[in-house]
């Protein structure tokens, strides 16, 4: 079922953020948002995902709907390793020994794949975060700008392999990057 | 009493510094010349090598361990949950307030004895030391709830992580620095004011009871080596409950 916006109103303060947006999201396909800074793109990911309310609008077809996401900020648990960030969410159909095989296809080595986020330079942190929600029992998947971070190489690889996993999954993508949006979009919303 | 003190900010105590003590406490000793007002650190030590050698010492040691022991743990436990409750509920947070802050202010000795009117002296030191933990636990746990990572609820509610989980791996793991420094001072306050609770209701078997044996019949060798007693009993029992707190804190934190 498709997810339909209309007339979406959120403002902080005197600081309009979404000024009546109304669109479609198509189900089982990757919707990509783009637009400038402040536009209201996390905003809007942040409504869909229940985390803030609009203040006016309706929004149909989400209710129900399992949920995941990649914030823009990592939100890991730091006391945990990659392994246990993913297990935290994961569905139940993944064995440990699953997750080892997903991280290593991200480039992961099993030892760091068992170390501490803490101790994880940032891509490797934004990739523990991407995983965690591609591993999550989800439908419908909310990414804010999930390749940040990644040097180009990693990028494309994390690129591909998201792409791969995430065919015939509504997916929402908040992105900058027109490579991004060419590569990994089917429809676009534009802020 | 919502300090947070980390393990590692503690004091560290390096043997010179102890030995140069030691030998101060000698010297006065030796100046005062008069065993009954300052017994030197010689007698003391020998005298609590003559202790340890009888059954009644290790009885009045297991006597007040064990009650002690009981008040910190039950202080624990309900210190725990209170917390939790009042971070869930905000009336209760304000209903216990004015009760924790009581307890936190008014002198043990007021404490003891009034407690002395309700409560055996055998079971003096359960309800002293609890009273005193109680606080400690409770302020520190609640203060740990409240600086729980907000982001990372607002995760959790989105991927529906159940409440078992969320609690474990995101409360846990957040709460559990403020939850060591609590024990940390809960430890120290509870064998202080557990046996200054013996010393004034004098339950027969207790620590409390030699020490103010002791001190009635002037035996200042025996009052130092209890005295002692007390301290090396205190920092092996905060050694050893925060070690198996960390293996605790390991144990969840690994999945």
């Amino acid at each position: 079922m498709d997810i339909n916006l209309i007339n979406i109103c959120k403002s902080y303060d005197e600081n309009v953020v979404i000024d009546n947006l109304s669109c479609m999201i198509p189900h089982g396909a990757v919707t990509c948002i783009m637009g400038a800074s402040g536009s209201g793109k996390t905003t809007l990911i942040h409504i869909l995902a229940g985390i803030e309310k609009a203040d006016s609008g309706n929004i149909s077809g989400i209710d129900g709907l399992k949920k995941s996401i990649v914030f823009q900020d990592d939100r890991l648990c730091e006391g945990l390793s990659a392994v246990g960030n993913i297990r935290l969410v994961a569905d139940k159909s993944f064995k440990t020994s699953d997750i080892y095989d997903e991280l290593s296809a991200l480039g992961f080595q099993k030892e760091s794949a068992r170390q501490l986020v803490s101790n994880m330079s940032g891509g490797e942190r934004r990739r523990v975060a991407l995983l965690r929600a591609l591993m999550a029992n989800y439908d419908i998947l909310f990414l804010d700008e999930p390749f940040k971070g990644l040097d180009s190489e990693t990028k494309e690889l994390v690129m591909l392999y998201t792409k791969e996993r995430v065919k015939g999954k509504t997916v929402l993508l908040v992105t900058h990057d027109e490579m991004e949006w060419e590569t990994m979009g089917e429809n676009l919303i534009v802020m | 009493m919502s300090s947070t003190i980390s393990d590692n900010s503690r004091r560290k105590i390096r043997i010179w510094s102890v030995a140069i003590w030691i030998l101060l406490w000698h010297g006065v000793s030796v100046y005062v010349g008069k065993e009954v007002l300052v017994a030197s650190p010689i007698s003391v030590v020998v005298r609590l090598f003559t202790l340890v050698k009888e059954r009644e010492f290790w009885k009045s040691v297991v006597f007040s361990v064990w009650r002690i022991s009981i008040g910190l743990f039950s202080a624990i436990f309900i210190g725990v949950i209170l917390a939790g409750l009042a971070a869930r509920f905000k009336v209760i947070e304000e209903l216990l307030a004015p009760l924790i802050t009581i307890v936190t202010t008014t002198p043990v000795a007021s404490i003891t004895i009034l407690m002395l009117i309700w409560v055996s002296s055998r079971n003096l030191s359960v309800v002293i030391s609890f009273m005193m933990v109680l606080p400690v636990v409770y302020t520190n746990v609640l203060l740990g709830i409240k600086s729980t990572n907000q982001k990372l609820l607002e995760m959790a509610d989105v991927f529906e992580i159940p409440a078992f989980r969320k609690i474990r791996y995101i409360y846990v793991s957040q709460i559990m620095p403020f939850f060591q420094s609590a024990c940390l001072v809960g430890l120290g306050l509870c064998f202080k004011a557990g046996i200054a609770a013996e010393v004034i209701g004098i339950p027969k078997g207790s620590i409390g009871e030699r020490l103010y044996m002791a001190k009635i019949y002037l035996a200042t060798p025996d009052l130092f080596a209890w005295t002692l007693t007390i301290i090396l009993i205190s920092i092996i029992y905060e050694k050893v409950f925060m070690l198996l707190l960390r293996f605790l804190v390991f144990k969840i934190g690994s999945m």
